[in-house]
Protein backbone atom coordinates (compact mmCIF):
# COMPACT_ATOMS: atom_id res chain seq x y z
CA UNK A 1 0.00 0.00 0.00
CA UNK A 2 2.60 2.68 1.31
CA UNK A 3 4.81 1.99 -1.49
CA UNK A 4 2.37 2.69 -4.26
CA UNK A 5 3.57 6.24 -5.93
CA UNK A 6 1.40 8.94 -7.05
CA UNK A 7 -0.34 8.54 -10.11
CA UNK A 8 1.40 9.15 -13.15
CA UNK A 9 -0.35 9.67 -16.53
CA UNK A 10 -0.04 6.09 -17.13
CA UNK A 11 -2.11 5.42 -13.75
CA UNK A 12 -4.39 7.96 -15.05
CA UNK A 13 -5.27 6.14 -18.32
CA UNK A 14 -5.89 2.89 -16.57
CA UNK A 15 -8.40 4.82 -14.37
CA UNK A 16 -9.88 6.27 -17.30
CA UNK A 17 -10.67 2.75 -18.95
CA UNK A 18 -11.88 1.70 -15.55
CA UNK A 19 -14.68 4.05 -16.19
CA UNK A 20 -13.87 6.08 -13.05
CA UNK A 21 -13.68 9.97 -13.41
CA UNK A 22 -9.81 11.09 -11.92
CA UNK A 23 -11.13 15.03 -11.60
CA UNK A 24 -13.25 15.59 -8.62
CA UNK A 25 -16.15 16.81 -10.63
CA UNK A 26 -19.30 18.94 -9.23
CA UNK A 27 -21.81 16.71 -8.47
CA UNK A 28 -25.11 18.29 -9.47
CA UNK A 29 -26.95 15.96 -8.73
CA UNK A 30 -25.95 16.11 -4.89
CA UNK A 31 -26.00 19.98 -5.95
CA UNK A 32 -29.99 19.80 -7.00
CA UNK A 33 -30.91 17.38 -3.98
CA UNK A 34 -29.79 19.65 -1.28
CA UNK A 35 -31.41 22.74 -3.10
CA UNK A 36 -34.45 20.79 -2.81
CA UNK A 37 -34.33 19.92 0.98
CA UNK A 38 -33.51 23.98 1.91
CA UNK A 39 -36.55 24.77 0.02
CA UNK A 40 -38.45 22.01 1.43
CA UNK A 41 -37.39 22.95 5.10
CA UNK A 42 -38.19 26.35 3.78
CA UNK A 43 -41.73 26.42 2.96
CA UNK A 44 -42.06 23.65 6.03
CA UNK A 45 -41.01 26.10 8.75
CA UNK A 46 -42.35 29.41 7.16
CA UNK A 47 -45.25 28.76 4.84
CA UNK A 48 -47.31 26.06 6.12
CA UNK A 49 -49.47 26.52 8.81
CA UNK A 50 -49.11 24.81 12.32
CA UNK A 51 -51.53 21.97 12.85
CA UNK A 52 -54.21 22.89 15.55
CA UNK A 53 -54.14 20.17 17.78
CA UNK A 54 -50.33 19.28 17.93
CA UNK A 55 -48.46 22.74 17.38
CA UNK A 56 -45.03 23.28 15.67
CA UNK A 57 -44.34 19.41 16.69
CA UNK A 58 -46.91 18.23 13.84
CA UNK A 59 -44.10 19.55 11.12
CA UNK A 60 -41.56 16.84 12.26
CA UNK A 61 -43.86 14.72 10.22
CA UNK A 62 -42.72 15.78 7.09
CA UNK A 63 -38.94 15.25 7.64
CA UNK A 64 -39.85 11.99 9.51
CA UNK A 65 -42.25 10.28 6.84
CA UNK A 66 -39.99 10.81 3.87
CA UNK A 67 -36.91 10.29 5.85
CA UNK A 68 -38.51 6.65 6.16
CA UNK A 69 -39.96 6.59 2.76
CA UNK A 70 -36.55 6.70 1.26
CA UNK A 71 -35.07 4.11 3.74
CA UNK A 72 -37.17 1.77 2.66
CA UNK A 73 -36.56 2.83 -1.44
CA UNK A 74 -32.84 2.77 -0.11
CA UNK A 75 -33.32 -0.97 1.25
CA UNK A 76 -35.66 -2.13 -1.38
CA UNK A 77 -32.35 -1.20 -3.75
CA UNK A 78 -30.40 -3.57 -1.45
CA UNK A 79 -32.93 -6.47 -1.26
CA UNK A 80 -33.17 -6.24 -5.57
CA UNK A 81 -29.44 -5.80 -6.05
CA UNK A 82 -28.49 -8.92 -3.63
CA UNK A 83 -30.93 -11.52 -5.86
CA UNK A 84 -29.60 -9.92 -9.02
CA UNK A 85 -25.86 -10.02 -7.37
CA UNK A 86 -26.29 -14.02 -6.69
CA UNK A 87 -28.14 -14.53 -10.04
CA UNK A 88 -25.56 -12.73 -12.72
CA UNK A 89 -22.57 -12.14 -10.32
CA UNK A 90 -22.05 -8.55 -11.56
CA UNK A 91 -20.16 -6.63 -9.17
CA UNK A 92 -21.96 -3.49 -10.29
CA UNK A 93 -25.21 -4.86 -8.14
CA UNK A 94 -23.01 -5.72 -5.39
CA UNK A 95 -21.37 -2.14 -5.42
CA UNK A 96 -24.50 -0.84 -5.62
CA UNK A 97 -26.17 -2.58 -2.54
CA UNK A 98 -23.03 -1.66 -0.88
CA UNK A 99 -24.09 2.02 -1.47
CA UNK A 100 -27.88 1.78 -0.92
CA UNK A 101 -27.10 -0.28 2.36
CA UNK A 102 -24.79 2.74 3.96
CA UNK A 103 -27.42 5.49 2.79
CA UNK A 104 -30.35 3.41 4.47
CA UNK A 105 -28.27 3.66 7.48
CA UNK A 106 -28.56 7.64 7.25
CA UNK A 107 -31.83 7.56 6.77
CA UNK A 108 -33.05 4.96 9.35
CA UNK A 109 -30.84 7.22 12.10
CA UNK A 110 -32.82 10.31 10.87
CA UNK A 111 -36.27 8.30 11.44
CA UNK A 112 -35.40 7.27 14.33
CA UNK A 113 -34.04 10.60 15.88
CA UNK A 114 -37.16 12.85 14.85
CA UNK A 115 -39.52 10.11 16.13
CA UNK A 116 -39.12 10.46 19.36
CA UNK A 117 -38.36 14.17 19.40
CA UNK A 118 -42.11 13.80 17.66
CA UNK A 119 -43.48 11.09 20.24
CA UNK A 120 -42.34 12.87 23.36
CA UNK A 121 -44.88 15.75 23.38
CA UNK A 122 -47.32 14.42 21.63
CA UNK A 123 -47.42 10.42 22.88
CA UNK A 124 -45.52 11.63 26.01
CA UNK A 125 -42.84 9.08 25.58
CA UNK A 126 -39.37 8.62 23.75
CA UNK A 127 -40.19 5.41 22.70
CA UNK A 128 -42.97 2.56 22.78
CA UNK A 129 -42.81 -1.33 21.51
CA UNK A 130 -45.05 0.17 18.79
CA UNK A 131 -44.88 -2.24 15.62
CA UNK A 132 -43.35 -0.03 12.86
CA UNK A 133 -41.04 1.76 15.72
CA UNK A 134 -40.14 -1.98 16.70
CA UNK A 135 -39.67 -2.62 13.09
CA UNK A 136 -37.20 0.55 12.05
CA UNK A 137 -35.18 -0.35 15.18
CA UNK A 138 -34.58 -4.00 13.80
CA UNK A 139 -33.99 -2.56 10.50
CA UNK A 140 -31.34 -0.50 11.78
CA UNK A 141 -29.74 -3.30 13.25
CA UNK A 142 -29.80 -5.56 10.43
CA UNK A 143 -28.58 -2.86 8.33
CA UNK A 144 -25.83 -2.40 10.78
CA UNK A 145 -25.14 -6.16 10.90
CA UNK A 146 -25.01 -6.04 6.94
CA UNK A 147 -22.38 -3.46 7.04
CA UNK A 148 -19.97 -5.06 9.52
CA UNK A 149 -20.14 -8.06 7.73
CA UNK A 150 -19.02 -6.14 4.87
CA UNK A 151 -16.02 -4.63 6.44
CA UNK A 152 -15.37 -8.19 8.13
CA UNK A 153 -14.45 -10.04 5.09
CA UNK A 154 -11.39 -8.93 2.67
CA UNK A 155 -11.90 -11.02 -0.27
CA UNK A 156 -14.42 -8.81 -2.56
CA UNK A 157 -16.00 -11.77 -4.30
CA UNK A 158 -16.83 -13.63 -0.85
CA UNK A 159 -17.72 -10.34 0.75
CA UNK A 160 -20.25 -10.31 -1.65
CA UNK A 161 -21.83 -13.35 -1.98
CA UNK A 162 -22.19 -13.14 1.99
CA UNK A 163 -23.87 -9.87 2.21
CA UNK A 164 -26.13 -10.92 -0.78
CA UNK A 165 -26.87 -14.35 1.02
CA UNK A 166 -27.74 -11.51 4.24
CA UNK A 167 -30.13 -9.23 1.89
CA UNK A 168 -32.00 -11.81 0.79
CA UNK A 169 -32.79 -13.41 4.46
CA UNK A 170 -33.28 -9.81 6.40
CA UNK A 171 -35.75 -9.29 3.19
CA UNK A 172 -37.58 -12.32 4.74
CA UNK A 173 -37.07 -11.56 8.03
CA UNK A 174 -39.01 -8.59 7.84
CA UNK A 175 -42.73 -9.76 7.76
CA UNK A 176 -41.49 -12.22 11.00
CA UNK A 177 -40.94 -9.16 12.51
CA UNK A 178 -43.46 -7.02 11.49
CA UNK A 179 -45.80 -10.14 12.28
CA UNK A 180 -45.01 -10.61 15.74
CA UNK A 181 -44.88 -6.91 17.04
CA UNK A 182 -48.47 -6.73 14.93
CA UNK A 183 -50.14 -8.81 17.35
CA UNK A 184 -49.48 -6.49 20.07
CA UNK A 185 -52.16 -2.73 19.66
CA UNK A 186 -50.71 -0.37 17.51
CA UNK A 187 -49.82 3.37 18.56
CA UNK A 188 -48.35 4.44 15.68
CA UNK A 189 -50.88 7.52 13.75
CA UNK A 190 -52.78 5.38 11.25
CA UNK A 191 -51.91 6.36 7.69
CA UNK A 192 -52.77 9.92 7.07
CA UNK A 193 -52.41 10.37 3.39
CA UNK A 194 -52.46 7.59 1.17
CA UNK A 195 -55.97 5.92 1.97
CA UNK A 196 -59.10 5.39 0.50
CA UNK A 197 -61.07 8.72 0.94
CA UNK A 198 -59.75 11.70 0.85
CA UNK A 199 -56.39 12.54 2.94
CA UNK A 200 -57.00 14.44 6.10
CA UNK A 201 -54.73 16.70 5.63
CA UNK A 202 -55.12 20.43 4.46
CA UNK A 203 -53.91 21.01 0.64
CA UNK A 204 -50.90 23.30 2.07
CA UNK A 205 -49.31 20.63 4.27
CA UNK A 206 -50.17 18.39 1.17
CA UNK A 207 -48.29 20.13 -0.60
CA UNK A 208 -45.61 21.35 1.44
CA UNK A 209 -45.15 16.88 2.43
CA UNK A 210 -45.04 16.20 -1.58
CA UNK A 211 -42.22 18.71 -1.98
CA UNK A 212 -40.10 16.85 0.95
CA UNK A 213 -40.80 13.83 -0.11
CA UNK A 214 -39.47 14.31 -3.59
CA UNK A 215 -36.51 16.43 -2.06
CA UNK A 216 -35.97 13.40 0.15
CA UNK A 217 -35.83 11.06 -2.20
CA UNK A 218 -33.51 13.00 -4.16
CA UNK A 219 -31.17 13.35 -1.55
CA UNK A 220 -31.40 9.60 -1.22
CA UNK A 221 -30.75 8.50 -4.70
CA UNK A 222 -27.96 11.68 -4.74
CA UNK A 223 -25.88 9.61 -1.86
CA UNK A 224 -26.14 6.48 -3.31
CA UNK A 225 -24.56 7.19 -6.41
CA UNK A 226 -22.02 9.71 -4.83
CA UNK A 227 -21.32 6.56 -2.60
CA UNK A 228 -21.61 4.22 -5.90
CA UNK A 229 -18.69 6.51 -7.67
CA UNK A 230 -16.67 6.52 -4.47
CA UNK A 231 -16.50 2.59 -4.63
CA UNK A 232 -15.70 2.74 -8.29
CA UNK A 233 -12.59 4.80 -8.16
CA UNK A 234 -11.68 2.74 -4.65
CA UNK A 235 -12.03 -0.54 -6.62
CA UNK A 236 -10.14 0.80 -9.66
CA UNK A 237 -7.27 2.28 -7.22
CA UNK A 238 -7.08 -1.47 -5.17
CA UNK A 239 -7.29 -2.99 -8.28
CA UNK A 240 -4.37 -1.19 -10.00
CA UNK A 241 -2.61 -1.82 -6.61
CA UNK A 242 -3.06 -5.17 -6.75
CA UNK A 243 -1.51 -5.42 -10.57
CA UNK A 244 1.31 -3.15 -9.08
CA UNK A 245 2.08 -5.65 -6.45
CA UNK A 246 2.18 -8.64 -8.69
CA UNK A 247 4.66 -6.63 -11.24
CA UNK A 248 7.34 -6.44 -7.89
CA UNK B 1 -23.74 -42.84 -8.02
CA UNK B 2 -23.91 -40.82 -5.48
CA UNK B 3 -25.35 -41.38 -2.05
CA UNK B 4 -28.62 -40.05 -1.35
CA UNK B 5 -29.03 -36.49 0.55
CA UNK B 6 -30.80 -38.16 3.24
CA UNK B 7 -28.18 -40.54 4.04
CA UNK B 8 -25.08 -38.25 3.56
CA UNK B 9 -27.11 -35.39 5.70
CA UNK B 10 -26.78 -38.00 8.59
CA UNK B 11 -23.35 -39.09 7.88
CA UNK B 12 -22.13 -35.50 8.45
CA UNK B 13 -24.82 -34.87 11.43
CA UNK B 14 -22.53 -38.39 13.01
CA UNK B 15 -19.42 -36.62 11.85
CA UNK B 16 -19.77 -34.03 14.35
CA UNK B 17 -21.99 -35.51 17.31
CA UNK B 18 -19.25 -38.07 17.18
CA UNK B 19 -16.49 -35.16 17.09
CA UNK B 20 -18.71 -33.49 20.19
CA UNK B 21 -19.45 -36.67 21.95
CA UNK B 22 -15.43 -37.69 22.37
CA UNK B 23 -14.18 -34.44 23.02
CA UNK B 24 -17.65 -33.72 25.53
CA UNK B 25 -15.78 -29.76 26.14
CA UNK B 26 -18.11 -27.46 24.43
CA UNK B 27 -21.51 -29.42 25.45
CA UNK B 28 -20.28 -29.37 29.15
CA UNK B 29 -19.02 -26.13 29.01
CA UNK B 30 -22.50 -24.88 26.95
CA UNK B 31 -24.65 -27.03 29.73
CA UNK B 32 -22.70 -24.96 32.62
CA UNK B 33 -22.83 -21.64 31.32
CA UNK B 34 -26.59 -22.14 30.66
CA UNK B 35 -27.36 -22.91 34.13
CA UNK B 36 -24.76 -20.44 35.39
CA UNK B 37 -27.15 -17.83 33.53
CA UNK B 38 -30.31 -18.72 34.53
CA UNK B 39 -28.79 -18.64 38.64
CA UNK B 40 -27.14 -14.94 37.40
CA UNK B 41 -30.20 -14.03 36.49
CA UNK B 42 -31.85 -14.94 40.30
CA UNK B 43 -29.81 -12.23 41.60
CA UNK B 44 -31.30 -9.64 39.06
CA UNK B 45 -34.41 -10.32 40.28
CA UNK B 46 -37.36 -8.70 42.74
CA UNK B 47 -39.47 -11.51 43.94
CA UNK B 48 -41.46 -9.38 45.77
CA UNK B 49 -41.94 -7.13 42.87
CA UNK B 50 -42.47 -9.70 40.03
CA UNK B 51 -43.86 -13.17 40.23
CA UNK B 52 -41.16 -16.23 39.35
CA UNK B 53 -43.98 -17.42 36.75
CA UNK B 54 -43.56 -13.84 35.02
CA UNK B 55 -40.03 -13.64 34.64
CA UNK B 56 -38.97 -17.38 34.25
CA UNK B 57 -40.18 -17.32 30.55
CA UNK B 58 -38.55 -14.46 29.18
CA UNK B 59 -35.20 -16.16 31.46
CA UNK B 60 -35.67 -19.49 29.83
CA UNK B 61 -35.44 -17.89 26.00
CA UNK B 62 -32.96 -15.83 26.41
CA UNK B 63 -30.74 -17.68 28.25
CA UNK B 64 -31.54 -20.44 25.45
CA UNK B 65 -30.58 -18.48 22.95
CA UNK B 66 -27.43 -17.15 24.28
CA UNK B 67 -26.14 -20.84 24.54
CA UNK B 68 -27.47 -21.43 21.19
CA UNK B 69 -25.44 -18.96 19.83
CA UNK B 70 -22.68 -20.66 22.27
CA UNK B 71 -22.74 -24.13 20.55
CA UNK B 72 -23.25 -22.42 16.93
CA UNK B 73 -20.07 -20.82 17.35
CA UNK B 74 -18.48 -23.86 17.45
CA UNK B 75 -20.11 -25.84 14.60
CA UNK B 76 -17.93 -24.41 11.54
CA UNK B 77 -14.97 -23.34 14.20
CA UNK B 78 -14.03 -27.09 14.61
CA UNK B 79 -13.82 -27.29 10.27
CA UNK B 80 -11.38 -24.41 10.46
CA UNK B 81 -8.75 -26.99 12.28
CA UNK B 82 -6.36 -28.68 9.91
CA UNK B 83 -8.64 -27.12 7.14
CA UNK B 84 -11.20 -29.96 7.48
CA UNK B 85 -13.13 -27.78 5.62
CA UNK B 86 -11.03 -28.34 2.37
CA UNK B 87 -11.64 -31.94 2.67
CA UNK B 88 -15.71 -31.36 3.57
CA UNK B 89 -15.96 -29.43 0.54
CA UNK B 90 -13.86 -32.62 -1.55
CA UNK B 91 -16.26 -34.97 -0.58
CA UNK B 92 -18.72 -35.74 -3.47
CA UNK B 93 -21.81 -35.24 -1.95
CA UNK B 94 -24.33 -32.39 -2.12
CA UNK B 95 -23.65 -28.78 -0.47
CA UNK B 96 -26.75 -29.13 1.19
CA UNK B 97 -26.06 -32.58 2.88
CA UNK B 98 -23.62 -30.49 4.87
CA UNK B 99 -25.47 -27.40 5.33
CA UNK B 100 -28.57 -30.05 6.57
CA UNK B 101 -26.12 -32.77 8.46
CA UNK B 102 -24.43 -29.74 10.53
CA UNK B 103 -27.82 -27.89 11.39
CA UNK B 104 -29.06 -31.58 12.45
CA UNK B 105 -26.37 -31.98 14.81
CA UNK B 106 -26.49 -28.66 16.04
CA UNK B 107 -30.32 -29.09 16.64
CA UNK B 108 -29.81 -32.31 18.44
CA UNK B 109 -26.81 -30.39 20.46
CA UNK B 110 -29.40 -27.42 21.26
CA UNK B 111 -32.05 -30.21 22.30
CA UNK B 112 -29.88 -31.64 24.55
CA UNK B 113 -29.13 -28.24 26.22
CA UNK B 114 -32.84 -27.69 26.31
CA UNK B 115 -33.41 -30.89 28.45
CA UNK B 116 -31.13 -29.61 31.09
CA UNK B 117 -32.42 -25.69 31.61
CA UNK B 118 -36.39 -26.30 31.15
CA UNK B 119 -36.21 -28.65 34.34
CA UNK B 120 -33.27 -25.72 35.74
CA UNK B 121 -35.63 -23.22 34.95
CA UNK B 122 -38.78 -24.98 36.50
CA UNK B 123 -36.82 -26.14 39.74
CA UNK B 124 -34.85 -22.85 40.30
CA UNK B 125 -38.38 -20.78 39.80
CA UNK B 126 -40.47 -23.27 41.67
CA UNK B 127 -42.33 -23.32 38.66
CA UNK B 128 -45.20 -26.02 38.33
CA UNK B 129 -44.33 -27.69 34.71
CA UNK B 130 -46.17 -30.69 35.48
CA UNK B 131 -48.75 -31.84 32.48
CA UNK B 132 -47.48 -28.48 30.47
CA UNK B 133 -44.05 -30.26 30.19
CA UNK B 134 -44.79 -32.38 27.11
CA UNK B 135 -46.21 -29.70 25.22
CA UNK B 136 -43.57 -26.99 26.33
CA UNK B 137 -40.48 -29.47 24.95
CA UNK B 138 -43.06 -29.59 21.70
CA UNK B 139 -42.68 -25.72 21.45
CA UNK B 140 -39.02 -25.67 22.28
CA UNK B 141 -38.32 -27.86 19.40
CA UNK B 142 -40.16 -25.76 17.09
CA UNK B 143 -38.37 -23.17 18.05
CA UNK B 144 -35.26 -24.59 17.92
CA UNK B 145 -35.27 -25.68 14.38
CA UNK B 146 -35.59 -21.98 13.31
CA UNK B 147 -33.22 -20.93 15.73
CA UNK B 148 -30.61 -23.55 14.30
CA UNK B 149 -31.61 -23.20 10.31
CA UNK B 150 -30.73 -19.66 10.76
CA UNK B 151 -27.59 -19.88 13.22
CA UNK B 152 -25.79 -22.96 11.28
CA UNK B 153 -25.73 -20.84 8.00
CA UNK B 154 -24.27 -17.55 9.87
CA UNK B 155 -22.09 -19.67 11.78
CA UNK B 156 -20.33 -20.66 8.30
CA UNK B 157 -20.34 -17.09 7.13
CA UNK B 158 -18.77 -16.16 10.82
CA UNK B 159 -15.99 -18.69 11.12
CA UNK B 160 -14.41 -17.30 7.45
CA UNK B 161 -14.34 -13.63 8.57
CA UNK B 162 -11.84 -11.25 10.89
CA UNK B 163 -15.04 -10.65 14.06
CA UNK B 164 -16.18 -14.10 14.41
CA UNK B 165 -17.18 -14.21 17.59
CA UNK B 166 -18.53 -10.77 17.27
CA UNK B 167 -20.34 -11.40 13.80
CA UNK B 168 -22.26 -14.39 14.39
CA UNK B 169 -24.31 -12.80 17.86
CA UNK B 170 -24.60 -9.69 15.68
CA UNK B 171 -25.95 -11.15 12.73
CA UNK B 172 -28.13 -13.39 14.09
CA UNK B 173 -30.11 -11.77 17.44
CA UNK B 174 -32.20 -9.97 15.03
CA UNK B 175 -33.55 -13.48 13.55
CA UNK B 176 -33.85 -14.76 16.75
CA UNK B 177 -36.26 -12.46 17.85
CA UNK B 178 -39.52 -13.87 16.31
CA UNK B 179 -38.56 -17.29 17.66
CA UNK B 180 -37.69 -15.50 21.09
CA UNK B 181 -41.08 -13.83 21.06
CA UNK B 182 -43.05 -16.86 19.79
CA UNK B 183 -41.44 -19.49 22.32
CA UNK B 184 -42.16 -16.81 25.23
CA UNK B 185 -45.60 -15.93 24.54
CA UNK B 186 -46.55 -19.31 24.32
CA UNK B 187 -44.79 -20.86 27.60
CA UNK B 188 -45.96 -18.03 29.16
CA UNK B 189 -49.79 -18.49 28.28
CA UNK B 190 -49.30 -22.32 29.19
CA UNK B 191 -47.48 -21.30 32.49
CA UNK B 192 -50.88 -19.43 33.27
CA UNK B 193 -52.81 -22.68 32.36
CA UNK B 194 -54.45 -21.20 29.38
CA UNK B 195 -55.26 -23.09 26.74
CA UNK B 196 -53.12 -24.62 24.11
CA UNK B 197 -55.61 -22.81 21.49
CA UNK B 198 -54.72 -19.88 22.53
CA UNK B 199 -51.15 -19.86 21.80
CA UNK B 200 -51.61 -21.11 18.55
CA UNK B 201 -50.89 -17.47 16.94
CA UNK B 202 -47.68 -17.39 18.16
CA UNK B 203 -46.89 -21.42 17.41
CA UNK B 204 -48.03 -20.73 13.74
CA UNK B 205 -45.42 -17.92 13.90
CA UNK B 206 -42.74 -19.92 15.20
CA UNK B 207 -43.71 -22.78 12.53
CA UNK B 208 -44.24 -20.75 9.37
CA UNK B 209 -40.48 -18.85 10.54
CA UNK B 210 -38.66 -22.87 10.09
CA UNK B 211 -40.36 -23.72 6.98
CA UNK B 212 -39.28 -20.24 5.40
CA UNK B 213 -35.90 -19.86 6.83
CA UNK B 214 -35.10 -23.92 6.55
CA UNK B 215 -35.34 -23.80 3.09
CA UNK B 216 -34.19 -19.92 2.27
CA UNK B 217 -30.91 -21.23 4.19
CA UNK B 218 -30.64 -24.87 2.96
CA UNK B 219 -31.11 -23.02 -0.91
CA UNK B 220 -28.57 -20.00 -0.40
CA UNK B 221 -26.02 -22.27 2.18
CA UNK B 222 -23.90 -23.17 -1.63
CA UNK B 223 -23.41 -19.90 -2.14
CA UNK B 224 -21.31 -19.80 1.35
CA UNK B 225 -19.24 -22.60 0.02
CA UNK B 226 -18.34 -21.24 -2.71
CA UNK B 227 -14.77 -21.12 -3.94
Amino acid sequence: MTTRALPDDGDEATLVNAGVETRPLFDWLFGVAVAAMVAAYVRAVFFTPIEALQGAAQKIYYVHVSAALSAYLALGVVALMSIVYLWLRDERADRLAESAGEVALVFLTAVLTTGPLWGKPIWGTWWTWDARLTLTLFLWFLTAGYLVLRGAVDEPAMRARYSAVIGILAALLIPFIHLSVYLFNTLHPKPILLKPDRPSMPNEMVVTFAGFFVACALLCIALIRARYRYGLARDAVRAMDAASAEDE
Amino acid sequence: MRPSLLSTTWVIARKDLAIEFRTRTAFLAVLVFAVLGIATFYFAWDATAVAAIDLAPGVLWVIFTFSGLLSLQRSFGVELADRAMDGLLLAPIDREAIFLGKALANLLFVAGILIVTVPSVALLYNLPLGRTLPILFAIALIAAVGLVAVGTLFSAMAANTRLAELLLPMLSLPFFVPIVYGAAQTTSMLLAGRPVAEAWPFMKILIAFDLVFLTACTLTFPYILEE
